[in-house]
């Protein structure tokens, strides 16, 4: 029965640790399970469907939705969450780029797309700028129009060749 | 919320960017918005909604759900202990429906219990028995005097009428159409959520929010609960995003409710489904417009009648309305019109404020209007907006002069002036950029480029008549500044105004912003283009009673007149004795605690003619779009949009850009994609599947040129910038698409919709009228 509270607990390991989740609904998201029961809350839900983005963490190296993930499904994946981009009091570069290009608003997007974009400068160090709109599709923000996200991001990307 | 702001090389003052002060918190998810929020003992809250746009309630039985392990109370109607009714303007929307339900959403129960899988058990327990009504979804019929009342108050919110001039003075050249504009939702990403927590002896309680305006909340909650004011006390939480949709009251009474009889802290969160239901949307609307204009172009007259689909209950529709209908010319000259609004009541999904608030219906049909009249008289398109354009002394047709810096005709010359697409239709250097994007399904032969203007006017502030004004304190104590507000920061940035203004006024580098609640007067509304004007304005008037008390009191330590000394950057100088003492330095050991209230020039209500003084200030924008239109599949690409805007002063540069590109944004979405669909009273696409938002790869580059006149009647030069992006883009893509359209079939019709589906675009040569499907 869908809902039931599941007796058993399951361990997951997110940002390089071990953590133990307990009195989680059978079924129950990884997005779920981050915020509710590991208070991991940087990670946010604005569709639930995959639509919007704002969820996304990295799986095993893979960008995904967190929504669209069981959590029980992923106890022998490595989970990385925006909690574990930076030591604390401290901003990676694209956090850093973020701030300084005024790409932040209302910052409920941020988190998600600082995921993506932390994956796509990785994966694709010389995108250009059609590539980085396709790569960064999966990614709402309603705030900005977009604008200084793609100013962020290229200025990481320009980075190599100063 | 509080965060100490550093000082950076640049001083950070206005006139620069520096960077907001929750950014660091933002980007590592160290903010709390308020769906992050818990207390220890919390438990959750959850809705009942109605199913059916119009029915009767024929029986509530809640024992089901009450018998549930977990399940804390279950609330209706009977257990409001105030009035069960709130609203911004007329308080006709019941907290819980009693006897009658009106529109597909409407609450009519809500339970707390120990999580949110037992909620959602709860609610389908609750055994509701329902007679269904007909339903009233045409607006039209809603204006028929035969049509039964769907609510006591009446179908007809509001009529108003404007009459100028001679109304029956014809121009040489007239041109008419029919517009209509779909339903917008704000669509903010931080789906509304709250945490409240009540007192201990149950008297009183406590509400962390996510709301555009505390006080507002405050009224209309305590109200609800019976409670005096004073015991109902709320925190700004987190707020991911507004445009309109947190004006009105969604969840704040039931989980304050459910919190009080519970006597727990409640979490209450909306899905993205139930947001759609829970708060209110932009205005569908229809719109005939008939202009006049002497064969040189200039227009004589307007003529011009609305019908605001309000839905359900009131909200704003009333001033909503008279928005449109008081811009219905246009940033134009224009002494003769005939204009008629309606803002009716229905059974669909209520509607309020949203960004633009009735300028974005009323600029689409004047806009294409305006189009329609330079190809009757022959003229181009941007010529005939030059010889009309609207200056500072002008009158509207309401009678009321226009005092503000009204550059319209820079805007217009200086949008048409930045650079067009270096790159030609079919020349991108990337598949992905034609029309269908990552679909690859458009083949280049059959794409061809358009471009399109509008432009616009705005008002700024609060009209007729509402006693409009904000608050802010600046006290000093220890050598720290601080100031307070209750101003709504929802992701425009005014926390990092308040900061620049208060370095700017007060010469120091540091300072602290204290947490936003109503612990202080009233900030109004985070709506209506209104804070960078009015709290902006509060909180230099503070300051600067912070910085003359600090500096009497350095006159009165060194024995000399006030008058003497003067702030220069950051040092009190003295020009006759010649010293200088840094303030950083004066402010230790001074103990200062100024407050100030700004309010703007009082306005009138309009008369049953509609002329009267009713608006505060007016913003103007032009835009120019660039658009590739597959012909023969019907799909859109904007290619880049253009922006001159009247912004006053650029008191912080990159955040008026991000205000100008987000508000394109939210235009480029109800041109082209953005629509509740509503079928027979029922919401159709409560999802982010299928409401489509424009992603990054639908948004183009911007091109923005800010024109900065100070105006005079501004406390601090500026004008606000939030809501003129998001009027003139819509219209200005359509009338790229048509241009495009045009110039394959010049016989066609003329768009006269949005947003604007490919069906209607392909409809548009293929002789049917665009907007004949069933929708």
């Amino acid at each position: 029965m869908t809902g039931s509270k599941d007796d058993r607990e399951f361990e997951l390991t997110v940002n390089g640790k071990r953590l133990t989740v307990s009195g989680a609904p059978v079924g129950a998201s990884l997005l779920s399970v981050l915020r509710d029961n590991l208070g991991l809350t940087g990670t946010k839900g604005a569709c639930e469907e995959g639509e919007c983005g704002s969820c996304s963490v990295m799986l095993d190296g893979n960008l995904v939705c967190a929504c669209l993930v069981m959590a029980s499904t992923v106890t022998e994946a490595s989970i990385a969450t925006i909690e574990g981009l930076a030591a604390s009091g401290t901003l990676s570069r694209v956090q850093e780029a973020f701030v300084d290009h005024g790409a932040v608003q209302c910052g409920f997007c941020t988190p998600g797309l600082i995921m993506a974009v932390s994956d796509l400068i990785d994966r694709q160090p010389n995108a250009d700028r059609e590539t980085i709109r396709e790569e960064l599709a999966g990614n709402l923000c309603r705030c900005t129009g977009y604008g200084r996200i793609i100013a962020a991001v290229e200025s990481l990307l320009n980075e190599g060749d100063l | 919320m509080s965060d100490v702001i550093a000082a950076t090389r640049e001083r950070a003052v206005l006139g620069t960017s520096p960077t907001r002060p929750d950014a660091p918190a933002k980007v590592s998810g160290q903010f709390d918005f308020a769906s992050d929020l818990t207390a220890d003992g919390a438990v959750w809250g959850a809705t009942l909604r109605s199913p059916h746009p119009h029915a009767r309630i024929r029986s509530l039985d809640i024992s089901p759900a009450l018998a549930i392990d977990g399940v804390r109370t279950v609330l209706t109607a009977d257990d409001v202990p105030g009035t069960n009714s709130f609203g911004l303007i007329s308080s006709d929307q019941p907290v819980f429906a009693v006897d009658i339900v009106r529109f597909v959403g409407e609450p009519v129960a809500a339970v707390a219990a120990d999580d949110p899988e037992t909620c959602r058990r709860a609610l389908e327990a609750i055994i509701v028995d329902y007679e269904i009504l007909p339903a009233l979804i045409d607006p039209e019929a809603a204006l028929d005097p035969a049509t039964p009342a769907i609510h006591p108050l009446g179908n007809v919110v509001r009529h108003q009428r404007i009459i100028c001039g001679d109304p029956d003075i014809n121009g040489e050249v007239t041109v008419e159409g029919d517009y209509e504009i779909g339903m917008q939702d704000q669509a903010f990403l931080g789906l509304e959520a709250a945490l409240a927590i009540p007192d201990a002896d149950g008297t009183g309680i406590e509400l962390q929010i996510a709301t555009q305006w505390l006080h507002e909340d405050r009224q209309q909650i305590a109200r609800c609960l019976g409670l005096p004011e004073e015991s109902v006390r709320l925190t700004l939480a987190g707020v991911g995003g507004a445009f309109g949709g947190r004006e009105d009251i969604s969840l704040q009474v039931h989980a304050c409710l459910l919190a009080l009889r519970v006597g727990r802290p409640i979490r209450m969160h909306y899905s993205r489904s139930e947001s759609f239901l829970g708060h209110v949307h932009r205005h569908p609307a229809r719109i005939w417009m008939r202009h006049h204009a002497d064969r040189n172009g200039h227009l004589v007259k307007v003529e011009a009648r609305y019908v605001f689909d309000g839905g359900a209950y009131a909200s704003t529709s009333s001033a909503v309305l008279i928005n449109a209908v008081t811009h219905t010319q246009g940033p134009y000259r224009c002494e003769n019109a005939v204009v008629d609004g309606y803002a009716v009541r229905t059974n669909h999904l209520p509607c309020g404020a949203m960004r633009g608030f009735g300028v974005v219906q009323a600029c689409f049909a004047h806009e294409s209007q305006m189009d329609r009249l330079a190809s009757a008289c022959g003229l181009d398109v941007l010529e005939i907006r030059r010889r009309n354009a609207m200056e500072s002394g002008d009158r509207l047709i309401t009678g009321q002069t226009v005092t503000s810096v009204a550059p319209v005709r820079r805007c217009i010359d200086e949008t048409e002036a930045l650079p067009l697409p270096d790159k030609a239709v079919g020349h991108g250097d990337h598949p992905y950029s034609l029309p269908g994007g990552a679909g690859l399904t458009t083949d280049t032969t059959d794409v061809v480029r358009g471009i399109g203007y509008a432009v616009s006017i705005k008002n700024l502030m609060y009209s007729e008549g509402f006693d409009d004004y904000s608050t802010a304190r600046c006290t000093i104590e220890n050598g720290v500044v601080s100031i307070k507000f209750a101003t709504a920061e929802v992701g425009q940035g005014f926390v990092t105004l308040a900061g620049q203004i208060a370095r700017s006024v007060l010469g120091v580098d540091e300072v602290l912003l204290e947490p936003i609640d109503t612990g202080v007067g009233s900030a109004g509304s985070t709506s209506a283009s209104r804070q960078t004007w009015m709290s902006g304005g509060a909180v230099k008037e503070a300051c600067e009673l912070a910085r003359d008390s600090v500096i009497a009191s350095v006159a009165l330590a060194r024995g000399v007149e006030p008058g003497q000394l003067e702030l220069l950057g950051t040092e009190i100088v003295d020009p006759i004795d010649g010293w200088r003492i840094a303030m950083t330095d004066a402010i230790q050991g001074v103990s200062v605690n100024e407050e100030a209230v700004y309010r703007h020039r009082p306005t009138v209500a309009l008369n049953e003619l509609g002329q009267g003084a009713c608006h505060t200030a007016f913003a103007f924008a032009a835009h120019r779009a660039v658009v590739d239109v597959d012909v023969e599949l019907g799909l859109v690409k904007v290619v880049q949009i253009a922006t001159a805007q009247d912004v006053g002063r650029a008191l912080n540069p990159i955040s008026v850009i991000g205000q100008i590109e987000g508000g394109i944004a939210q235009g480029l979405g109800l041109a082209v994609m953005e629509e509740i669909v509503q079928v027979d009273g029922v919401i159709r696409n409560a999802s982010f599947t299928d409401y489509l938002l424009p992603t990054i790869a639908d948004m183009p580059p911007v091109e923005i040129a800010l024109i900065e006149e100070p105006d005079p009647e501004a406390p601090l030069g500026a004008k606000g910038v939030g809501e003129p992006p998001t009027i003139s883009s819509t219209p200005a893509i359509v009338a790229a698409i048509r241009d495009a359209i045009a110039q394959r079939h010049p016989e066609a019709t003329p768009l006269s919709r949005v947003p604007v589906r490919p069906s209607d675009v392909v409809d548009a040569f293929r002789g049917l009228r665009p907007t004949d499907h069933d929708r």
